[in-house]
Protein backbone atom coordinates (compact mmCIF):
# COMPACT_ATOMS: atom_id res chain seq x y z
CA UNK A 1 0.00 0.00 0.00
CA UNK A 2 0.99 3.60 -0.49
CA UNK A 3 2.57 5.38 2.42
CA UNK A 4 1.86 8.99 3.26
CA UNK A 5 4.32 10.98 5.27
CA UNK A 6 3.20 13.53 7.80
CA UNK A 7 5.56 16.41 7.08
CA UNK A 8 4.68 18.00 10.41
CA UNK A 9 1.40 18.86 12.09
CA UNK A 10 -0.17 22.09 10.90
CA UNK A 11 -3.60 23.63 11.23
CA UNK A 12 -5.86 23.78 8.19
CA UNK A 13 -6.82 27.37 9.02
CA UNK A 14 -3.20 28.35 8.45
CA UNK A 15 -3.52 26.73 5.04
CA UNK A 16 -6.41 29.08 4.39
CA UNK A 17 -4.34 32.04 5.55
CA UNK A 18 -1.47 30.99 3.29
CA UNK A 19 -3.78 30.57 0.31
CA UNK A 20 -5.41 33.93 0.94
CA UNK A 21 -1.95 35.50 1.14
CA UNK A 22 -1.13 34.10 -2.31
CA UNK A 23 -4.42 35.40 -3.70
CA UNK A 24 -3.70 38.82 -2.28
CA UNK A 25 -0.55 38.96 -4.39
CA UNK A 26 -1.97 37.35 -7.51
CA UNK A 27 -5.61 38.42 -7.82
CA UNK A 28 -6.41 42.11 -7.32
CA UNK A 29 -10.16 41.39 -7.29
CA UNK A 30 -9.92 39.31 -4.12
CA UNK A 31 -11.11 41.12 -1.00
CA UNK A 32 -11.29 39.70 2.52
CA UNK A 33 -13.83 40.38 5.23
CA UNK A 34 -13.57 39.30 8.84
CA UNK A 35 -15.88 39.47 11.86
CA UNK A 36 -13.36 40.11 14.65
CA UNK A 37 -11.43 36.85 14.24
CA UNK A 38 -8.54 37.91 12.03
CA UNK A 39 -5.92 36.10 14.07
CA UNK A 40 -7.98 32.95 14.52
CA UNK A 41 -8.61 32.78 10.76
CA UNK A 42 -4.93 33.49 9.99
CA UNK A 43 -5.87 36.43 7.79
CA UNK A 44 -3.12 38.70 9.15
CA UNK A 45 -0.78 38.37 6.19
CA UNK A 46 -3.46 39.46 3.74
CA UNK A 47 -4.57 42.24 6.08
CA UNK A 48 -1.05 43.58 6.56
CA UNK A 49 -0.08 43.45 2.88
CA UNK A 50 -3.38 44.63 1.42
CA UNK A 51 -5.10 46.80 4.03
CA UNK A 52 -7.21 48.53 1.36
CA UNK A 53 -8.74 45.19 0.43
CA UNK A 54 -9.30 43.96 3.99
CA UNK A 55 -12.58 44.80 5.71
CA UNK A 56 -12.95 44.43 9.46
CA UNK A 57 -16.70 44.16 9.95
CA UNK A 58 -16.78 43.65 13.70
CA UNK A 59 -18.95 41.12 15.50
CA UNK A 60 -21.70 41.42 12.93
CA UNK A 61 -21.76 38.35 10.74
CA UNK A 62 -25.11 39.07 9.11
CA UNK A 63 -23.82 42.42 7.93
CA UNK A 64 -20.61 40.77 6.74
CA UNK A 65 -22.51 38.37 4.48
CA UNK A 66 -24.60 41.19 3.04
CA UNK A 67 -21.58 43.40 2.43
CA UNK A 68 -19.81 40.49 0.75
CA UNK A 69 -22.81 39.95 -1.53
CA UNK A 70 -22.83 43.65 -2.41
CA UNK A 71 -19.11 43.76 -3.11
CA UNK A 72 -19.47 41.19 -5.88
CA UNK A 73 -21.36 43.93 -7.72
CA UNK A 74 -18.41 45.74 -9.17
CA UNK A 75 -16.42 42.57 -9.75
CA UNK A 76 -14.86 41.84 -6.38
CA UNK A 77 -14.35 38.29 -5.11
CA UNK A 78 -15.08 38.46 -1.37
CA UNK A 79 -13.71 35.89 1.07
CA UNK A 80 -15.50 36.04 4.42
CA UNK A 81 -13.77 34.65 7.48
CA UNK A 82 -15.23 33.58 10.79
CA UNK A 83 -15.91 30.37 12.71
CA UNK A 84 -18.03 27.75 10.95
CA UNK A 85 -20.89 28.21 13.40
CA UNK A 86 -21.07 31.94 12.72
CA UNK A 87 -20.50 31.39 8.99
CA UNK A 88 -23.60 29.26 8.55
CA UNK A 89 -26.28 28.79 11.17
CA UNK A 90 -26.08 32.33 12.47
CA UNK A 91 -26.44 33.85 9.01
CA UNK A 92 -28.36 31.22 7.10
CA UNK A 93 -31.00 33.52 5.68
CA UNK A 94 -28.47 36.15 4.67
CA UNK A 95 -26.54 33.49 2.77
CA UNK A 96 -29.71 32.01 1.34
CA UNK A 97 -31.20 35.22 -0.06
CA UNK A 98 -28.33 37.64 -0.62
CA UNK A 99 -25.70 35.12 -1.74
CA UNK A 100 -27.10 31.78 -2.91
CA UNK A 101 -30.43 32.83 -4.43
CA UNK A 102 -28.82 35.98 -5.78
CA UNK A 103 -26.03 33.88 -7.30
CA UNK A 104 -23.23 35.97 -5.81
CA UNK A 105 -19.58 35.04 -6.12
CA UNK A 106 -18.84 34.94 -2.37
CA UNK A 107 -16.42 32.52 -0.73
CA UNK A 108 -17.62 31.69 2.78
CA UNK A 109 -14.51 30.51 4.62
CA UNK A 110 -15.25 28.76 7.87
CA UNK A 111 -12.74 27.77 10.51
CA UNK A 112 -13.06 25.90 13.82
CA UNK A 113 -15.61 23.50 12.35
CA UNK A 114 -16.72 20.46 14.28
CA UNK A 115 -15.66 18.91 17.56
CA UNK A 116 -11.94 19.64 17.12
CA UNK A 117 -12.59 23.24 18.05
CA UNK A 118 -12.19 21.66 21.47
CA UNK A 119 -12.45 23.33 24.83
CA UNK A 120 -14.87 26.12 23.87
CA UNK A 121 -17.60 23.50 23.75
CA UNK A 122 -20.86 22.94 21.93
CA UNK A 123 -21.86 26.59 21.48
CA UNK A 124 -19.03 26.89 18.98
CA UNK A 125 -18.76 23.32 17.66
CA UNK A 126 -21.08 23.24 14.70
CA UNK A 127 -21.81 19.73 13.44
CA UNK A 128 -24.65 20.75 11.14
CA UNK A 129 -22.96 23.15 8.71
CA UNK A 130 -22.32 20.75 5.83
CA UNK A 131 -25.99 19.87 5.75
CA UNK A 132 -27.09 23.49 5.95
CA UNK A 133 -24.80 24.53 3.14
CA UNK A 134 -25.27 21.60 0.79
CA UNK A 135 -29.01 22.13 0.80
CA UNK A 136 -28.63 25.58 -0.73
CA UNK A 137 -29.07 25.41 -4.52
CA UNK A 138 -25.91 26.43 -6.35
CA UNK A 139 -23.65 26.26 -3.29
CA UNK A 140 -20.35 24.43 -3.65
CA UNK A 141 -19.31 22.75 -0.38
CA UNK A 142 -15.69 21.86 0.38
CA UNK A 143 -14.13 20.36 3.51
CA UNK A 144 -10.35 20.10 3.30
CA UNK A 145 -8.14 17.62 5.11
CA UNK A 146 -4.78 19.27 5.78
CA UNK A 147 -2.73 22.46 5.46
CA UNK A 148 -1.54 21.87 1.91
CA UNK A 149 -4.96 20.95 0.58
CA UNK A 150 -6.63 23.89 2.33
CA UNK A 151 -4.13 26.28 0.80
CA UNK A 152 -4.70 24.78 -2.65
CA UNK A 153 -8.48 24.86 -2.23
CA UNK A 154 -8.44 28.50 -1.13
CA UNK A 155 -6.57 29.45 -4.27
CA UNK A 156 -8.80 27.28 -6.45
CA UNK A 157 -12.13 28.63 -5.25
CA UNK A 158 -11.16 32.13 -6.36
CA UNK A 159 -11.24 30.87 -9.93
CA UNK A 160 -14.64 29.25 -9.48
CA UNK A 161 -17.57 31.49 -10.38
CA UNK A 162 -20.30 31.14 -7.77
CA UNK A 163 -20.83 30.80 -4.03
CA UNK A 164 -18.56 28.41 -2.14
CA UNK A 165 -18.55 27.15 1.43
CA UNK A 166 -14.98 26.26 2.41
CA UNK A 167 -14.75 24.43 5.73
CA UNK A 168 -11.61 23.84 7.76
CA UNK A 169 -10.54 23.57 11.36
CA UNK A 170 -8.62 24.74 14.37
CA UNK A 171 -6.16 22.06 15.55
CA UNK A 172 -2.77 21.14 14.18
CA UNK A 173 -3.21 17.90 12.26
CA UNK A 174 -0.93 15.81 10.03
CA UNK A 175 0.05 17.54 6.80
CA UNK A 176 0.49 14.85 4.18
CA UNK A 177 -0.91 15.91 0.80
CA UNK A 178 1.39 17.34 -1.87
CA UNK A 179 2.78 20.83 -1.34
CA UNK A 180 1.90 22.28 -4.71
CA UNK A 181 -1.07 20.13 -5.58
CA UNK A 182 -3.64 21.26 -8.07
CA UNK A 183 -7.06 21.36 -6.50
CA UNK A 184 -9.95 20.32 -8.69
CA UNK A 185 -13.36 21.17 -7.22
CA UNK A 186 -15.67 18.16 -7.30
CA UNK A 187 -12.93 15.64 -8.05
CA UNK A 188 -12.36 12.89 -5.50
CA UNK A 189 -8.77 11.89 -4.70
CA UNK A 190 -8.08 8.18 -4.34
CA UNK A 191 -5.41 7.76 -1.67
CA UNK A 192 -5.34 3.97 -1.36
CA UNK A 193 -6.31 1.15 -3.71
CA UNK A 194 -8.30 -1.62 -2.08
CA UNK A 195 -10.82 -4.32 -2.82
CA UNK A 196 -12.59 -5.15 0.46
CA UNK A 197 -14.13 -1.88 1.62
CA UNK A 198 -14.33 1.72 0.41
CA UNK A 199 -13.68 4.43 2.98
CA UNK A 200 -14.94 7.82 1.84
CA UNK A 201 -13.59 10.47 4.22
CA UNK A 202 -13.56 14.24 4.39
CA UNK A 203 -11.74 16.87 6.45
CA UNK A 204 -9.81 15.77 9.52
CA UNK A 205 -11.11 12.21 9.06
CA UNK A 206 -9.03 11.65 5.90
CA UNK A 207 -5.80 11.12 7.86
CA UNK A 208 -7.70 8.90 10.28
CA UNK A 209 -8.95 6.89 7.31
CA UNK A 210 -5.35 6.35 6.15
CA UNK A 211 -4.38 5.21 9.64
CA UNK A 212 -7.38 2.90 9.69
CA UNK A 213 -6.38 1.45 6.32
CA UNK A 214 -2.95 0.58 7.73
CA UNK A 215 -4.51 -1.26 10.67
CA UNK A 216 -6.94 -3.07 8.37
CA UNK A 217 -4.07 -4.02 6.03
CA UNK A 218 -2.22 -5.62 8.92
CA UNK A 219 -5.34 -7.72 9.51
CA UNK A 220 -5.57 -8.73 5.85
CA UNK A 221 -8.28 -6.27 4.83
CA UNK A 222 -7.61 -4.06 1.79
CA UNK A 223 -9.36 -0.72 2.18
CA UNK A 224 -9.77 1.75 -0.66
CA UNK A 225 -9.48 5.27 0.74
CA UNK A 226 -11.09 8.22 -1.03
CA UNK A 227 -10.47 11.80 0.04
CA UNK A 228 -13.74 13.51 -0.86
CA UNK A 229 -12.80 17.14 -0.24
CA UNK A 230 -15.83 18.34 -2.19
CA UNK A 231 -19.13 17.34 -0.61
CA UNK A 232 -21.11 19.17 -3.30
CA UNK A 233 -20.95 18.61 -6.18
CA UNK A 234 -20.22 15.03 -5.13
CA UNK A 235 -17.90 12.97 -7.33
CA UNK A 236 -20.51 10.24 -7.74
CA UNK A 237 -18.63 8.50 -10.49
CA UNK A 238 -15.59 7.89 -8.28
CA UNK A 239 -17.74 6.61 -5.41
CA UNK A 240 -19.87 4.29 -7.54
CA UNK A 241 -16.81 2.92 -9.32
CA UNK A 242 -15.07 2.14 -6.05
CA UNK A 243 -18.11 0.57 -4.35
CA UNK A 244 -18.76 -1.59 -7.43
CA UNK A 245 -15.31 -3.01 -6.75
CA UNK A 246 -15.41 -3.31 -2.95
CA UNK A 247 -19.11 -3.94 -2.36
CA UNK A 248 -19.45 -1.78 0.76
CA UNK A 249 -18.61 1.65 2.10
CA UNK A 250 -17.78 3.53 5.28
CA UNK A 251 -18.19 7.30 5.27
CA UNK A 252 -16.23 9.38 7.76
CA UNK A 253 -16.81 13.01 8.66
CA UNK A 254 -16.65 15.43 11.59
CA UNK A 255 -20.35 16.19 11.32
CA UNK A 256 -23.76 14.92 12.28
CA UNK A 257 -24.71 11.75 10.40
CA UNK A 258 -27.94 13.58 9.52
CA UNK A 259 -27.33 15.83 6.57
CA UNK A 260 -23.63 15.26 6.10
CA UNK A 261 -21.32 13.51 3.66
CA UNK A 262 -22.65 10.10 4.65
CA UNK A 263 -26.17 10.91 3.59
CA UNK A 264 -24.95 12.30 0.29
CA UNK A 265 -23.06 9.08 -0.39
CA UNK A 266 -26.06 6.99 0.69
CA UNK A 267 -28.34 8.90 -1.66
CA UNK A 268 -25.89 8.44 -4.50
CA UNK A 269 -25.54 4.70 -3.93
CA UNK A 270 -29.25 4.13 -3.35
CA UNK A 271 -29.94 5.60 -6.75
CA UNK A 272 -27.09 3.93 -8.56
CA UNK A 273 -25.59 0.92 -6.80
CA UNK A 274 -27.08 0.09 -3.39
CA UNK A 275 -24.62 -1.58 -1.03
CA UNK A 276 -24.14 -1.70 2.77
CA UNK A 277 -22.90 1.52 4.35
CA UNK A 278 -21.71 2.47 7.82
CA UNK A 279 -21.39 6.01 9.12
CA UNK A 280 -18.51 7.44 11.12
CA UNK A 281 -20.11 10.70 12.25
CA UNK A 282 -21.73 12.19 15.32
CA UNK A 283 -25.08 10.66 16.18
CA UNK A 284 -27.47 13.62 16.25
CA UNK A 285 -25.85 15.16 19.29
CA UNK A 286 -24.20 18.38 20.37
CA UNK A 287 -20.55 18.34 21.36
CA UNK A 288 -18.93 19.41 24.63
CA UNK A 289 -15.68 20.75 26.06
CA UNK A 290 -12.54 18.65 25.88
CA UNK A 291 -9.34 18.28 23.92
CA UNK A 292 -9.80 17.50 20.23
CA UNK A 293 -8.36 13.99 20.69
CA UNK A 294 -10.60 13.27 23.68
CA UNK A 295 -13.66 14.46 21.80
CA UNK A 296 -12.89 12.51 18.65
CA UNK A 297 -12.44 9.39 20.78
CA UNK A 298 -15.60 9.92 22.82
CA UNK A 299 -17.77 10.65 19.77
CA UNK A 300 -16.24 7.87 17.67
CA UNK A 301 -14.54 9.95 15.00
CA UNK A 302 -11.07 8.44 14.69
CA UNK A 303 -9.09 5.66 13.03
CA UNK A 304 -10.25 3.16 15.64
CA UNK A 305 -13.89 3.90 14.86
CA UNK A 306 -13.26 3.63 11.11
CA UNK A 307 -11.64 0.19 11.61
CA UNK A 308 -14.62 -1.04 13.64
CA UNK A 309 -17.17 0.27 11.12
CA UNK A 310 -15.17 -1.20 8.23
CA UNK A 311 -15.24 -4.68 9.75
CA UNK A 312 -18.93 -4.30 10.51
CA UNK A 313 -19.84 -3.25 6.97
CA UNK A 314 -17.77 -6.05 5.44
CA UNK A 315 -19.80 -8.54 7.51
CA UNK A 316 -22.99 -7.07 6.07
CA UNK A 317 -21.93 -7.65 2.46
CA UNK B 1 -31.21 60.80 -23.56
CA UNK B 2 -34.93 60.58 -24.32
CA UNK B 3 -37.15 63.49 -23.42
CA UNK B 4 -38.21 63.32 -19.81
CA UNK B 5 -41.85 62.35 -19.42
CA UNK B 6 -44.16 64.55 -17.45
CA UNK B 7 -43.52 63.19 -13.98
CA UNK B 8 -47.08 63.62 -12.79
CA UNK B 9 -48.34 61.56 -15.72
CA UNK B 10 -45.60 59.03 -15.13
CA UNK B 11 -46.59 58.61 -11.48
CA UNK B 12 -50.25 58.24 -12.37
CA UNK B 13 -49.44 55.51 -14.86
CA UNK B 14 -47.24 53.77 -12.30
CA UNK B 15 -50.17 53.73 -9.88
CA UNK B 16 -52.36 52.11 -12.54
CA UNK B 17 -49.64 49.54 -13.20
CA UNK B 18 -49.45 48.72 -9.49
CA UNK B 19 -53.19 48.23 -9.14
CA UNK B 20 -53.51 46.19 -12.33
CA UNK B 21 -50.56 43.93 -11.47
CA UNK B 22 -51.85 42.95 -8.03
CA UNK B 23 -55.46 42.75 -9.17
CA UNK B 24 -54.75 40.35 -12.01
CA UNK B 25 -53.02 37.81 -9.82
CA UNK B 26 -55.02 38.64 -6.69
CA UNK B 27 -51.87 38.98 -4.61
CA UNK B 28 -49.03 41.37 -3.95
CA UNK B 29 -48.44 44.56 -2.00
CA UNK B 30 -50.19 47.67 -3.33
CA UNK B 31 -50.07 49.88 -0.21
CA UNK B 32 -46.34 50.42 0.12
CA UNK B 33 -45.94 50.40 -3.65
CA UNK B 34 -48.36 53.29 -4.08
CA UNK B 35 -46.68 55.19 -1.26
CA UNK B 36 -43.35 55.04 -3.06
CA UNK B 37 -44.55 55.82 -6.59
CA UNK B 38 -43.18 59.36 -6.54
CA UNK B 39 -39.83 58.29 -5.07
CA UNK B 40 -39.26 55.59 -7.68
CA UNK B 41 -40.45 57.79 -10.53
CA UNK B 42 -38.16 60.69 -9.66
CA UNK B 43 -35.23 58.43 -8.87
CA UNK B 44 -35.33 56.43 -12.10
CA UNK B 45 -36.31 59.19 -14.52
CA UNK B 46 -34.27 62.08 -13.16
CA UNK B 47 -31.65 61.04 -10.62
CA UNK B 48 -29.96 57.75 -11.41
CA UNK B 49 -27.12 58.02 -13.91
CA UNK B 50 -27.13 54.64 -15.58
CA UNK B 51 -25.63 53.05 -18.65
CA UNK B 52 -27.80 52.15 -21.63
CA UNK B 53 -27.45 48.43 -21.16
CA UNK B 54 -27.92 46.64 -17.87
CA UNK B 55 -25.07 44.56 -16.51
CA UNK B 56 -24.67 43.00 -13.08
CA UNK B 57 -21.38 44.70 -12.22
CA UNK B 58 -22.82 48.19 -12.60
CA UNK B 59 -19.46 49.89 -12.91
CA UNK B 60 -19.38 53.60 -13.76
CA UNK B 61 -23.06 54.11 -13.04
CA UNK B 62 -25.35 54.75 -10.10
CA UNK B 63 -26.91 51.73 -8.43
CA UNK B 64 -30.19 51.19 -6.66
CA UNK B 65 -31.09 48.44 -4.20
CA UNK B 66 -34.60 47.73 -2.97
CA UNK B 67 -34.42 46.21 0.50
CA UNK B 68 -38.16 46.00 1.20
CA UNK B 69 -38.72 43.74 -1.76
CA UNK B 70 -42.44 43.28 -1.24
CA UNK B 71 -43.11 46.59 -2.98
CA UNK B 72 -42.06 44.92 -6.21
CA UNK B 73 -45.13 46.22 -8.14
CA UNK B 74 -43.81 49.79 -8.10
CA UNK B 75 -40.26 48.60 -8.80
CA UNK B 76 -41.34 46.54 -11.81
CA UNK B 77 -43.57 49.28 -13.16
CA UNK B 78 -40.85 51.91 -13.00
CA UNK B 79 -38.14 49.58 -14.30
CA UNK B 80 -40.24 48.62 -17.30
CA UNK B 81 -41.30 52.17 -18.03
CA UNK B 82 -37.66 53.22 -17.78
CA UNK B 83 -36.79 50.75 -20.51
CA UNK B 84 -35.27 47.86 -18.58
CA UNK B 85 -37.76 45.35 -20.00
CA UNK B 86 -40.97 45.42 -22.03
CA UNK B 87 -43.94 46.98 -20.27
CA UNK B 88 -46.09 44.07 -21.48
CA UNK B 89 -44.13 41.82 -19.13
CA UNK B 90 -45.99 43.41 -16.21
CA UNK B 91 -48.78 41.04 -17.28
CA UNK B 92 -46.72 38.17 -15.91
CA UNK B 93 -46.30 39.55 -12.37
CA UNK B 94 -46.35 36.65 -9.88
CA UNK B 95 -47.34 34.17 -12.57
CA UNK B 96 -45.62 30.85 -13.18
CA UNK B 97 -42.49 31.05 -15.37
CA UNK B 98 -42.23 34.82 -14.92
CA UNK B 99 -39.16 36.97 -14.39
CA UNK B 100 -41.39 39.18 -12.23
CA UNK B 101 -41.36 37.07 -9.09
CA UNK B 102 -43.43 38.03 -6.06
CA UNK B 103 -40.29 39.51 -4.60
CA UNK B 104 -37.45 40.77 -6.81
CA UNK B 105 -34.72 38.34 -7.73
CA UNK B 106 -31.67 38.07 -9.93
CA UNK B 107 -32.46 34.40 -10.36
CA UNK B 108 -34.61 34.85 -13.46
CA UNK B 109 -32.28 37.44 -14.99
CA UNK B 110 -34.63 40.43 -14.87
CA UNK B 111 -32.71 43.53 -16.01
CA UNK B 112 -32.50 46.20 -13.34
CA UNK B 113 -32.36 43.86 -10.37
CA UNK B 114 -28.97 43.14 -8.78
CA UNK B 115 -29.99 41.38 -5.55
CA UNK B 116 -32.86 39.29 -4.31
CA UNK B 117 -34.86 40.93 -1.54
CA UNK B 118 -37.97 40.15 0.40
CA UNK B 119 -36.62 38.59 3.53
CA UNK B 120 -36.25 41.92 5.26
CA UNK B 121 -33.27 43.74 6.68
CA UNK B 122 -30.57 42.67 4.24
CA UNK B 123 -30.49 45.46 1.66
CA UNK B 124 -28.52 47.99 3.69
CA UNK B 125 -25.57 45.61 3.99
CA UNK B 126 -25.70 44.84 0.28
CA UNK B 127 -25.80 48.52 -0.62
CA UNK B 128 -22.80 49.17 1.63
CA UNK B 129 -20.91 46.34 -0.08
CA UNK B 130 -21.65 47.80 -3.50
CA UNK B 131 -20.58 51.23 -2.26
CA UNK B 132 -17.28 49.79 -0.96
CA UNK B 133 -16.76 48.10 -4.31
CA UNK B 134 -17.21 51.47 -6.03
CA UNK B 135 -14.61 53.02 -3.79
CA UNK B 136 -12.14 50.24 -4.58
CA UNK B 137 -12.83 50.74 -8.28
CA UNK B 138 -12.40 54.51 -7.95
CA UNK B 139 -15.92 54.82 -9.30
CA UNK B 140 -17.45 58.14 -8.26
CA UNK B 141 -21.05 57.13 -8.89
CA UNK B 142 -23.47 56.67 -6.02
CA UNK B 143 -25.42 53.85 -4.44
CA UNK B 144 -29.07 54.41 -3.50
CA UNK B 145 -31.20 52.10 -1.40
CA UNK B 146 -34.76 51.99 -0.12
CA UNK B 147 -35.93 50.46 3.16
CA UNK B 148 -39.23 50.16 4.93
CA UNK B 149 -39.55 51.83 8.32
CA UNK B 150 -40.91 48.66 9.93
CA UNK B 151 -38.03 46.86 8.27
CA UNK B 152 -35.66 48.71 10.58
CA UNK B 153 -36.87 46.39 13.33
CA UNK B 154 -34.55 43.79 11.80
CA UNK B 155 -31.28 43.94 13.73
CA UNK B 156 -29.00 43.51 10.72
CA UNK B 157 -29.87 47.07 9.71
CA UNK B 158 -28.23 48.42 12.83
CA UNK B 159 -25.09 46.39 12.24
CA UNK B 160 -25.01 47.96 8.80
CA UNK B 161 -25.84 51.46 10.01
CA UNK B 162 -23.00 51.24 12.54
CA UNK B 163 -20.59 49.92 9.92
CA UNK B 164 -21.40 52.55 7.29
CA UNK B 165 -20.79 55.46 9.63
CA UNK B 166 -17.75 53.91 11.27
CA UNK B 167 -16.15 53.29 7.89
CA UNK B 168 -17.16 56.55 6.21
CA UNK B 169 -19.29 54.99 3.48
CA UNK B 170 -20.19 58.41 2.10
CA UNK B 171 -21.22 57.33 -1.41
CA UNK B 172 -24.45 55.84 -0.14
CA UNK B 173 -27.90 57.45 0.05
CA UNK B 174 -30.35 55.27 1.95
CA UNK B 175 -34.00 56.24 2.00
CA UNK B 176 -36.46 55.05 4.61
CA UNK B 177 -40.08 54.82 3.47
CA UNK B 178 -41.46 56.37 6.61
CA UNK B 179 -45.15 55.54 6.36
CA UNK B 180 -45.61 54.40 9.95
CA UNK B 181 -47.40 51.21 8.92
CA UNK B 182 -46.58 47.53 8.86
CA UNK B 183 -48.56 44.32 8.46
CA UNK B 184 -49.96 44.08 11.97
CA UNK B 185 -50.74 47.77 12.37
CA UNK B 186 -48.95 51.04 12.93
CA UNK B 187 -45.25 50.79 13.71
CA UNK B 188 -45.96 52.51 17.02
CA UNK B 189 -48.34 49.69 17.93
CA UNK B 190 -46.18 46.83 16.67
CA UNK B 191 -42.78 47.94 17.92
CA UNK B 192 -42.30 51.65 18.54
CA UNK B 193 -39.52 53.04 16.36
CA UNK B 194 -38.69 55.91 18.66
CA UNK B 195 -36.88 58.87 17.19
CA UNK B 196 -35.40 57.59 13.95
CA UNK B 197 -33.64 60.86 13.21
CA UNK B 198 -31.90 60.82 16.57
CA UNK B 199 -31.03 57.16 16.17
CA UNK B 200 -29.38 57.62 12.77
CA UNK B 201 -27.60 60.76 13.97
CA UNK B 202 -26.33 58.96 17.04
CA UNK B 203 -24.80 56.37 14.74
CA UNK B 204 -23.07 59.13 12.77
CA UNK B 205 -25.22 59.55 9.68
CA UNK B 206 -26.29 62.72 7.92
CA UNK B 207 -30.08 62.68 8.29
CA UNK B 208 -32.45 64.51 5.95
CA UNK B 209 -36.17 64.64 6.56
CA UNK B 210 -38.95 65.17 4.06
CA UNK B 211 -42.52 65.27 5.26
CA UNK B 212 -44.06 65.32 1.78
CA UNK B 213 -42.73 62.15 0.26
CA UNK B 214 -45.62 61.98 -2.15
CA UNK B 215 -44.92 65.40 -3.61
CA UNK B 216 -42.83 65.16 -6.77
CA UNK B 217 -41.01 68.45 -6.26
CA UNK B 218 -40.29 67.64 -2.63
CA UNK B 219 -38.85 64.24 -3.57
CA UNK B 220 -36.79 65.81 -6.34
CA UNK B 221 -35.40 68.41 -3.94
CA UNK B 222 -34.61 66.04 -1.10
CA UNK B 223 -32.78 63.66 -3.43
CA UNK B 224 -30.75 66.57 -4.83
CA UNK B 225 -30.02 67.74 -1.31
CA UNK B 226 -28.94 64.23 -0.32
CA UNK B 227 -26.62 64.00 -3.28
CA UNK B 228 -24.98 67.27 -2.27
CA UNK B 229 -24.23 65.76 1.13
CA UNK B 230 -22.32 62.76 -0.23
CA UNK B 231 -18.55 62.63 -0.17
CA UNK B 232 -18.36 64.28 3.24
CA UNK B 233 -17.20 61.27 5.21
CA UNK B 234 -20.66 60.21 6.33
CA UNK B 235 -23.46 58.08 4.90
CA UNK B 236 -26.69 59.89 4.11
CA UNK B 237 -30.21 58.83 4.98
CA UNK B 238 -33.50 60.39 3.91
CA UNK B 239 -36.45 59.85 6.22
CA UNK B 240 -39.17 60.14 3.60
CA UNK B 241 -42.64 60.44 5.06
CA UNK B 242 -45.09 58.82 2.67
CA UNK B 243 -48.72 57.78 2.78
CA UNK B 244 -49.34 54.12 2.29
CA UNK B 245 -51.78 53.61 -0.57
CA UNK B 246 -51.29 57.16 -1.81
CA UNK B 247 -53.39 58.11 -4.83
CA UNK B 248 -56.17 55.61 -4.20
CA UNK B 249 -58.40 57.12 -1.55
CA UNK B 250 -59.70 53.99 0.10
CA UNK B 251 -56.20 52.54 0.41
CA UNK B 252 -54.70 55.59 2.12
CA UNK B 253 -53.77 55.99 5.79
CA UNK B 254 -54.27 52.34 6.63
CA UNK B 255 -52.19 49.19 6.82
CA UNK B 256 -55.12 47.17 5.48
CA UNK B 257 -53.74 47.26 1.93
CA UNK B 258 -50.21 46.24 2.83
CA UNK B 259 -50.57 42.87 1.15
CA UNK B 260 -54.08 42.71 -0.25
CA UNK B 261 -55.27 43.02 -3.83
CA UNK B 262 -58.33 45.03 -4.87
CA UNK B 263 -61.36 43.21 -6.24
CA UNK B 264 -62.88 44.13 -9.62
CA UNK B 265 -64.97 46.93 -8.24
CA UNK B 266 -62.17 48.37 -6.12
CA UNK B 267 -59.84 48.22 -9.09
CA UNK B 268 -62.25 50.24 -11.16
CA UNK B 269 -62.51 52.89 -8.46
CA UNK B 270 -58.75 53.03 -8.14
CA UNK B 271 -58.22 53.29 -11.90
CA UNK B 272 -60.88 55.99 -12.21
CA UNK B 273 -58.92 58.01 -9.68
CA UNK B 274 -55.82 57.57 -11.82
CA UNK B 275 -56.71 57.95 -15.51
CA UNK B 276 -54.50 56.36 -18.13
CA UNK B 277 -51.63 58.62 -19.18
CA UNK B 278 -48.73 56.79 -20.84
CA UNK B 279 -50.79 53.83 -21.99
CA UNK B 280 -51.66 50.66 -20.14
CA UNK B 281 -49.62 47.55 -20.85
Amino acid sequence: MKTYENTGNKDTRSGFGAGLDVLGDTNPDVVALCADLTGSLKMDAFKDKHPERFFQVGIAEANMMGIAAGMTIGGKIPFTGTFANFSTGRVYDQIRQSIAYSGKNVKICASHAGLTLGEDGATHQILEDLGLMKMLPGMTVINTCDFNQTKAATIAVAEHKGPVYLRFGRPKVPNFTAVDQSFEIGKAVKLQEGSDVTIVATGHLVWEALEAAKTLYDQGILAEVINIHTIKPLDEEAIIKSVKKTGCVVTAEEHNYLGGLGESVARCLTQNHPRPQEFVATQDTFGESGTPAELMEKYGLNAKAIVEKSKKVIERK
Amino acid sequence: MAEKPNLKDFVTQVRRDILRQVHKVNSGHPGGSLGCAEFFSVLFTEVLRTKDNFDMDGKEEDLFFLSNGHISPVYYSVLSRSGYFPVQELNTFRHIDSRLQGHPTTHEGLPGVRIASGSLGQGMSVAIGAALSKKLNNDKNLVYSLHGDGELQEGQNWEAIMYAAGNKVDNLIATVDYNGQQIDGSTDDVLPMGNLKAKFEAFGWIVLEEDNGNDIDAVRNILANAKSKTGQGKPVVILLKTVMGNGVDFMMHTHAWHGKAPNDEQLEIGLNQNPETLGDY
